[in-house]
């Protein structure tokens, strides 16, 4: 529970393993502290937001821009399967497509990574040995997230042997939405640890935190707890990835990078079928945290049916006339 | 320089079709006026779009007479169902040719496309559509039993919103039952043309809209014409009131949309990102060519860099140029004159003492153009924190408590608008009640809406525009005096 | 009268400005009579400075009038009206001695002076339900529309009726929450001191009106272009002279009820005509988010 009344009250409170950054490097000092500071960050007026992001959203990307927009689009794709019908099969056709998602065109770029459940891991891993391509698995009893800490951990040390790279773990909602906010930091910390050199993403699943209040709070948990992305989902819940969440997310990547010096990456995921919802994405990057940001290593698409429907608007730009489902490939 | 550069997305032009010359809409026809006829040209390339005509005396009397005609025998006597009829048909015609008017309004204004297609024409249409629905229901507009309208009324209007404006004048005057005299702005004649138009499309009664272009000489002709019952004006204060000097003594109604110099008042537990966006859309909205516009950001000591640093960084992000470009921010400056009083009084903020601060940006060469500007380091006694400039200018003043807030907020001769930004409800709607202007946006800012009465406080102005409100300004009933 | 006929103590007419009862600070009084031509009294010639000074107050005293809850105000107009109702007899004797009417009329407008008050008074809290509204806009935002007062009013008062017409156009600026700057007529001013007196004594907090007896075609002008008077009604503007006062008052774009062209019949239900054009309507925007 919280101690409100008394930020410096440390009864049976763990010191972390890990401090955040300067100047945040006390403020997990404890419940009360950080739930201080938590809801000491600038509110989110959700009209506001909701226009400002729809706003962005009438930028208007053609010709050239939209080209360039495309392909770059597709080179951040995290290719994901994450269905309990999943199979080595399926994992092995969909790094296929990861290595070439035109077969028609050599020229297109490579997804950036492909994402699985963490006991595929191997076999993605083994599909993609020198491409570079990266091995992301979703950990910690994902979607939900409810298991023990013991199992989160395990889960995901084993993901990380199997060969993922990078590891998408979800926070706990329950925690968070009771007000728990050090379990959730202290939880991403042991995740954290667990990755060893595998990067860490952190789902927010901000379809179940509601607000963007909250929004902005869950992703300042990851980025203080050392989660190298926050993303918004896990493409489980409906809504998932919407512009005005990421717009708050961006935000906060922004002025964490302003006031700590480190660069979070962000990811969006699920919901996010159609070029033009893509191409949203990016003008919003470009304008609410600059070009930085704009390159796989800092920005990730979390999906599956956008990159055929990228790839189809690529055909078009390059024949000039409409293409059609046959001419991409069923994963 | 980003690495994502957005390719020129221009609207076509070819929508709209703009003829060498155009005359005076009086009695539902196209007359050629017997002033002088002027250009207007296109200010962001500087390219003469057309020649218009300029009504002269004689031609304000002949729109009148056809005003006074339509008053008492057709659109008077006319069932206010069939009035409200006209002004659906009206609001529909609006709709269907929506990128038409866009594409209009941005040559001949300059504003972006993005603005014009978003904001002034669905609004123009919006405000048809609502005022439409009031023509058979005026008993029940708390105006008295039997409100009846006033007759003739003259209504001159501004370049900054030209079809807007028109919309907020002609659809409550038209829906209470009188007929119109209006005389748009000078530089930006052509969309209320079009709009001469679309009252032939819908078969709206002969001189019942009558519009007579030109410069003041006209207004001034239409303002003091002895047969008009009504004069609405929105514009300068200082034409505001050689308007109501001119009314005195007379039996005409007024009502007056004048200047503002609006406080945007920004606390410290404001949502800050929200806020910044308030402060662009409140100063750089149409160029800043807003009686409205926030141009003055009050805001607390306490959060005065880091408000300053965000709003530099996003002003960074606005896109300067080419209107017809959709993804265009800030548009040109509407006329050479307005440019140069932008100058004018930028200049004398700098030597002032204020400090100027303005984005790299590349300004086109031809046309009228000014950099979005903010002005930090202002103090109350400096010009630009008191003359409405009227254009891309941000002058950034600090307080330390709401009092004084408050206190600076509303010392002006001006009272027609102002923010506020916090996430304290009580505050909010403490400083609201403090404040003395006609609308206070609360974390929200430039918001407009048929339904929603505007108007001034103290030399902004009076009478309102929109809501129930509005229709006061063109009905007379024993309550409406 | 029975017993000896004792001397009657005379009063000094004064201004009423701020609260007190000052002489005009130029010295000056003309002198009043009856409709028949009798002396009445020496009564104060109000100057500019007179009305700057009651501009002054009636400024200070705007925020903490306007800012009153509209029930406290209603019950400070209905005191008015108890107070009046006190002095009832003092009244029909200075309105019929004023104005030249037989008792029974006197008494007729005396009556409907109090009432008046009370038909103001009842008005305060019902204003903001009646002329504001709630903006069903299209979007997410709450929105409303309610009326304020808009602030320093002046009054040239009727000149021919000087009661009944003087609280007709002076109660519709109060209830409506502004202060008030008030010439009254200048051949009637001695009821106006009475009443002046009554507001000193009812619960009107000093400098919410002030009483200038003196020269409408004098003061008009002043008042008019005074920046720092918000509205004026020009009702008792002398002949030929409204229109120039309305010209001046457009310099400071001043909210202006114009004269009638004769003076209207003052028992006649007022409506809300008195009191909308002394009233601003704010709108508020909030979004509605969560």
């Amino acid at each position: 529970m919280t101690h409100v009344l008394d930020p410096d009250a440390l009864p049976g409170a763990t010191p972390a393993v890990h401090a955040p950054l300067p100047p945040y490097d006390d403020v997990i000092r404890s419940d009360a502290a950080f739930r201080a500071f938590l809801h000491g960050l600038p509110g989110v007026d959700q009209v506001g937001a909701e226009a400002r992001a729809a706003q962005l959203g009438t930028r208007s990307i053609k010709t050239t821009s939209k080209a360039w927009a495309i392909d770059m689009a597709i080179s951040m794709v995290d290719l994901t399967t994450l269905e309990g019908a999943d199979t080595p099969g399926k994992v092995r056709s969909l790094a296929a497509k990861a290595k070439q998602p035109d077969p028609s065109d050599p020229t297109t770029p490579r997804v950036a990574a492909v994402c699985v459940y963490g006991d595929l891991a191997g076999v993605a891993r083994e599909a993609l040995a020198g491409t570079g391509i990266h091995v992301a698995a979703v950990a910690t009893a994902f979607p939900s997230g409810r298991a023990s800490r013991a199992v989160k951990i395990a889960d995901v040390r084993d993901a990380v042997e199997n060969g993922a790279d990078e590891i998408d773990m979800v926070i706990d909602r329950g925690a968070f939405l009771t007000g728990r906010y050090l379990d959730v930091y202290e939880e991403i910390v042991a995740v954290k640890e667990a990755c060893g050199d595998a990067h860490l993403k952190v789902i927010l699943e901000t379809g179940e935190l509601k607000t963007l209040d909250n929004v902005r709070r869950a992703s300042w948990i990851a980025m203080l707890a050392g989660g190298d992305f926050i993303k918004t989902s896990t493409g489980k819940v409906s809504p998932a990835a919407t512009l005005p969440v990421g717009l708050v997310m961006l935000e906060a990547v922004r002025d964490f990078r302003i006031a700590t010096g480190r660069q979070i990456g962000f990811k969006p995921a699920g919901g996010i079928r159609t070029t033009k919802d893509a191409v949203k994405h990016l003008v919003m990057i470009n304008e609410t945290v600059g070009p930085d940001w704009l390159d796989p290593d800092w920005f990730r698409f979390g999906a599956s049916s956008l990159l055929n429907d990228l790839l189809l608007q690529r055909q078009k730009l390059r024949t000039g006339h409409y293409s059609g489902p046959d001419y991409v490939t069923v994963d | 320089m980003s690495v994502f550069e957005y390719a020129p997305a221009p609207e076509s032009r070819s929508i709209v079709d703009i003829a060498p010359s155009y005359g005076l809409f009086i009695d539902g026809e196209f007359v050629d006026g017997t002033g002088e006829s002027f250009t207007t040209v296109n200010p962001a390339t500087e390219e003469v779009l057309t020649e218009v005509s300029s009504a002269g005396d004689a031609d304000v009397d002949r729109a009148v007479r056809a005003a006074r005609r339509a008053f008492e025998r057709t659109w008077g006597p006319m069932r206010p169902a069939d009035r409200g009829k006209y002004l659906f048909r009206i609001a529909r015609l609006l709709q269907e040719r929506a990128r038409e008017f866009a594409v209009l309004e941005s040559l001949d204004n300059g504003k972006p496309i993005r603005e014009s297609r978003d904001v002034d024409v669905p609004l123009a249409a919006a405000h048809f559509f609502y005022h439409a629905g009031w023509a058979d229901k005026l008993e029940h507009a708390g105006l008295g039993p039997a409100p009846r309208p006033l007759g003739v009324a003259g209504q001159v209007i501004p370049w900054n919103f030209p079809l807007l404006m028109l919309a907020w004048k002609v659809a409550p005057a038209l829906a209470t039952g009188n007929t119109v005299v209006l005389k748009p702005a000078e530089t930006t004649p052509l969309t209320a043309l079009l709009f001469a138009e679309v009252c032939r499309q819908a078969d709206l009664p002969p001189g019942v809209v009558n519009i007579v272009t030109g410069a003041g000489d006209t207004g001034r002709a239409v303002v003091e014409h002895g047969d008009v019952d009504k004069v609405a004006f929105t514009g300068s204060t200082e034409v505001g009131r050689s308007i109501a000097r001119a009314v005195a003594g007379t039996q005409k109604r007024l009502s007056l949309e004048l200047g503002g110099k609006a406080a945007n008042i920004v606390f410290d537990d404001a949502p800050i990102d929200q806020a910044v966006e308030g402060i662009v859309q409140g100063i750089f909205f149409n160029q800043g060519h807003v009686c409205c516009a926030g141009s003055r950001l009050l805001v607390q000591e306490s959060i005065h860099d880091e408000v300053i640093a965000s709003l530099q960084r996003r002003i960074s992000t606005l896109r300067v140029g080419d209107p017809l470009d959709k993804n265009t921010d800030i548009g040109a400056i509407n006329s050479a004159e307005q440019l140069a009083r932008i100058r004018e009084l930028s200049d004398i903020g700098e030597a002032e003492g204020a400090q100027r601060w303005q984005p790299a940006c590349e300004l086109p060469d031809r046309g009228y153009w000014f950099p979005p500007t903010v002005f930090t380091d202002v103090s109350p006694a400096h010009r630009i924190a008191r003359d409405e400039v009227f254009g891309p200018v941000l002058s950034v003043l600090t307080f330390r408590t709401p009092d004084e807030a408050v206190a600076k907020a509303n010392n002006s001769t001006y009272g027609l608008s102002a923010g506020i930004w916090s996430e304290k409800g009580s505050r909010i709607l403490k400083i609201a009640d403090q404040l003395r202007a006609g609308v206070v946006w609360a974390n929200t800012f430039n918001k407009f809406d048929p339904t929603s009465p505007f108007g001034g406080y103290k030399q902004s102005g009076y009478g309102r525009e929109g809501g129930r409100h509005g229709l006061a300004a063109y009905l007379t009933g024993d309550d409406s005096k | 009268m029975i017993g000896h006929d004792r001397l009657a103590v005379r009063k000094t007419y004064k201004l009423y400005v701020n609260g007190a009862f000052p002489r005009s600070e130029s010295g000056r009084t003309y002198e009043v009579t009856d409709a028949k031509g009798h002396f009445q009294g020496n009564v104060a010639w109000a100057s500019r400075k007179d009305a700057r000074d009651a501009v002054v107050a009636a400024r200070g005293a705007f925020a903490k009038w306007s800012g009153a809850t509209a029930y406290n105000r209603g019950q400070v107009l209905y005191r008015v009206a108890e107070v009046m109702e006190g002095r009832h007899a003092q009244f029909c004797e200075e309105v019929a001695t004023a104005e030249g009417l037989s008792t029974s009329k006197a008494r007729a407008a005396v009556d409907a002076a109090i009432d008046r008050w009370v038909w103001y008074a009842g008005w305060t809290d019902k204003l903001a339900a009646v002329l504001g509204s709630a903006n069903p806009v299209a979007g997410p935002y709450f929105d409303f529309s309610l009326p304020e007062p808009s602030g320093v009013v002046a009054v040239l008062a009727p000149q021919q009726s000087s009661l009944l017409g003087l609280v007709s156009v002076l109660a519709p600026v109060l209830a409506t929450g502004n202060t008030a700057v008030v010439v009254t007529s200048r051949e009637r001013p001695i009821p106006a001191v009475t009443l002046a007196e009554v507001l000193a004594t009812s619960d009107v907090p000093g400098g919410v009106v002030n009483l200038l007896t003196g020269d409408a075609e004098e003061l008009g002008p002043w008042l008019a272009e005074h920046a720092d008077v918000d509205g004026i009604d020009l009702t008792g503007a002398p002949a030929g002279r409204a229109m120039e006062f309305e010209r001046e008052a457009a310099g400071t774009i001043k909210r202006v009820i114009r004269p009638p062209a004769t003076e209207p019949d003052w028992t006649a239900d007022p409506g809300l005509s008195r009191m909308t054009p002394f009233l601003e309507t704010k709108t508020v925007w909030h979004p509605m988010g969560v």
